[in-house]
């Protein structure tokens, strides 16, 4: 079941959090395409979370995803990741923190002429796999990077 | 309004890359307050929307795994300088932030 | 005070063999012949990088950082502290005139009337203080962030500490050589046997960070610092890293600003006199 779904906003306001912002003007109506993912960001296992963010936990393996992510992060409370996707059509794209309690860390919905290119920092809890996943003509594909987070000696 | 995110947005050649540095704790709730002992209440951003030109250029939905003061950087084509853009984040509080500038 | 200075600048050309011959300039000429041979590879001013000047994987984080770096958020709350006018209606740029074109690179000083070392973070305090403000605290909060801002209008501007001709100078200078170089706390180690012999080894999972160009980069965004607790924005001063250090060697921290660390500051920044302000910075 695709938990992904489009908060319609016809007149009537969605409750909570989002409506609010949406009364307050700060985010037109259009521009929320979907609902926090709720499901997909409390799940603890990475299927669970790919199939909440994405509709699907059936990804192939890539080589065509590059996943740019420091061999030994240096604080694993902020390593920088970038994703680039060279599979045409890519509309869709996820990072996702294998061993994390629950790894998904973040999900992107690339606007029309918006490149497969997303470079954010995120948390990891312990050494693991970065995941990431996108989703190009309705398919998942994959790629991953064990980064290894270590304690520091003195400056960590 | 828009104190708390710092954006920078350059065209180049049709592309604009996108760059934004939001000020936000990222807390996840599951630390506890090392003098008190009581749990930190989650707070975090779970939505970030960029628009240009009216469209939606970028739909992001976060966890509380993207670090404090987060970063995000994008690109999008069809860009030029002086062209409109806004980021607008919402947190789980129900907070939210937005800023208007232009592309460069 | 004067008597006592020169009785302590006594006892150390006694004490300590190397101080007695050694004038500043020579200390410096050799503390930066020791890294440029130990690291070959460095460009001499990227020393100011720190451990991300002497080790490329490291290095690729920080440039990822670099790209949007935190920092940049305090820099601009530091701007905003620095030109709210204080209740008398005057403001830091009184205190600061030269503070556009940077004033960071002459910091530490040696006031020779008070017979001090005046630290950027004592001259701000010192600021508000005269103008019927409260003093900001030593280590973290405001005073780095207004530190930041001067730090960060001043970048590129080459470090121009001066040691002048006079007892209590070279008492406070020699007092902080002293302790770099000493060996301290539990595990007997010296700011010296990390920064000045190590530099470039290992101690666990860390780089040691080479002394030339440390002080270059304060104040500093440290992700330990941001990740600690959920009031602690990352921020910190130069003493505030001392008083780490001097602890992490199972040590008893001085104060934030009191003499010694005043001595080492003065000490540790001449030591990279000519390198580049590059503050505030994004550090481990």
């Amino acid at each position: 079941m695709n938990h992904n779904r489009r908060t319609l906003l016809k007149g009537s306001l969605a409750a909570g959090a989002v409506g609010a912002a949406v009364s307050a003007g700060l985010l037109t109506p259009k521009a929320v395409m979907a609902a926090w993912s709720k499901d997909a960001f409390e799940a603890k296992e990475v299927d669970a979370a790919l199939s909440g963010a994405m509709g699907s936990a059936d990804a192939s393996a890539s080589d065509k995803i590059k996943l740019k992510a420091p061999d030994i992060a240096e604080n694993g409370a902020v390593v920088p990741i970038t994703v680039t996707s060279m599979i045409d059509g890519t509309t869709n794209m996820s990072i996702l923190v294998a061993k994390n309690n629950t790894p998904l860390t973040s999900t992107y919905e690339l606007g029309p002429n918006t490149k497969a290119y997303i470079s954010t920092r995120v948390k990891m809890g312990k050494t693991s796999d970065v995941i990431a996943v996108v989703k190009a003509g309705g398919k998942l594909y994959s790629t991953k990077k064990e980064v290894k987070v270590t304690i520091g000696g003195c400056g960590g | 309004m828009a104190k708390s995110i710092k954006l920078r947005a350059k065209a180049k050649d049709g592309v604009a890359t996108v760059k934004t540095l939001i000020s936000h704790p990222m807390e996840t709730g599951l630390r506890k307050d090392k003098k008190s002992g009581k749990p930190i209440p989650a707070e975090f951003i779970q939505e970030v929307v960029c628009e240009s030109g009216g469209k939606t250029v970028l739909s992001a939905q976060w966890g509380s795994a993207i670090s404090k003061n987060p970063f995000l950087s994008f690109k999008f084509s069809g860009a030029k300088s002086g062209d409109s853009i806004k980021v607008s984040w919402v947190d789980n509080k129900g907070n939210s932030d937005s800023i208007d500038s232009k592309i460069k | 005070m004067k008597k006592i200075a020169n009785v302590l600048t006594a006892a150390f050309l006694v004490v300590t063999p190397f101080a007695a011959q050694a004038t500043p300039d020579q200390d410096l000429r050799e503390f930066r012949e020791h890294y440029f041979k130990k690291f070959p590879d460095t460009p001499k001013n990227d020393f100011i990088n720190g451990v991300y000047s002497i080790d490329p994987a490291s290095r690729e984080q920080w440039e990822a950082f670099e790209e949007f770096p935190s920092y940049e958020i305090f820099v601009d709350k530091g701007e905003d502290l620095f030109n709210k006018k204080f209740a008398n209606g005057k403001g830091f740029a009184d205190c600061f005139p030269n503070y556009k074109k940077g004033i960071r690179q002459n910091y530490p000083y040696f006031d020779t009337k008070s017979g001090k070392v005046v630290t950027l973070e004592g001259a701000i305090n010192k600021c508000l203080t005269d103008n019927g403000e409260k003093a900001y605290k030593w280590k973290t909060g405001n005073i780095t962030y207004v530190s930041a801002y001067l730090a960060y209008l001043s970048r590129g501007n080459k470090l121009n500490i001066k040691v002048p001709n006079d007892a209590n100078a070279m008492a406070a200078y020699n007092r902080g050589k002293k302790h770099f170089y000493a060996k301290r706390g539990q595990l007997n180690i010296s700011c010296a046997d990390c920064h000045y012999h190590y530099a470039g080894s290992k101690i666990r999972a860390d780089i040691l960070s080479p002394a030339l160009g440390h002080p270059t980069g304060f104040p500093v965004y440290r992700n330990k610092w941001a990740g600690a607790s959920a009031k602690g924005d990352g921020m910190g001063t130069m003493h505030r890293r001392y008083g780490g250090c001097n602890k992490q060697v199972r040590a008893k921290p001085f104060k934030a600003q009191s003499d010694e660390y005043k001595a080492l500051e003065y000490f540790h920044t001449y030591m990279s006199n000519g390198m580049e302000v590059n503050g505030p910075s994004q550090r481990k």
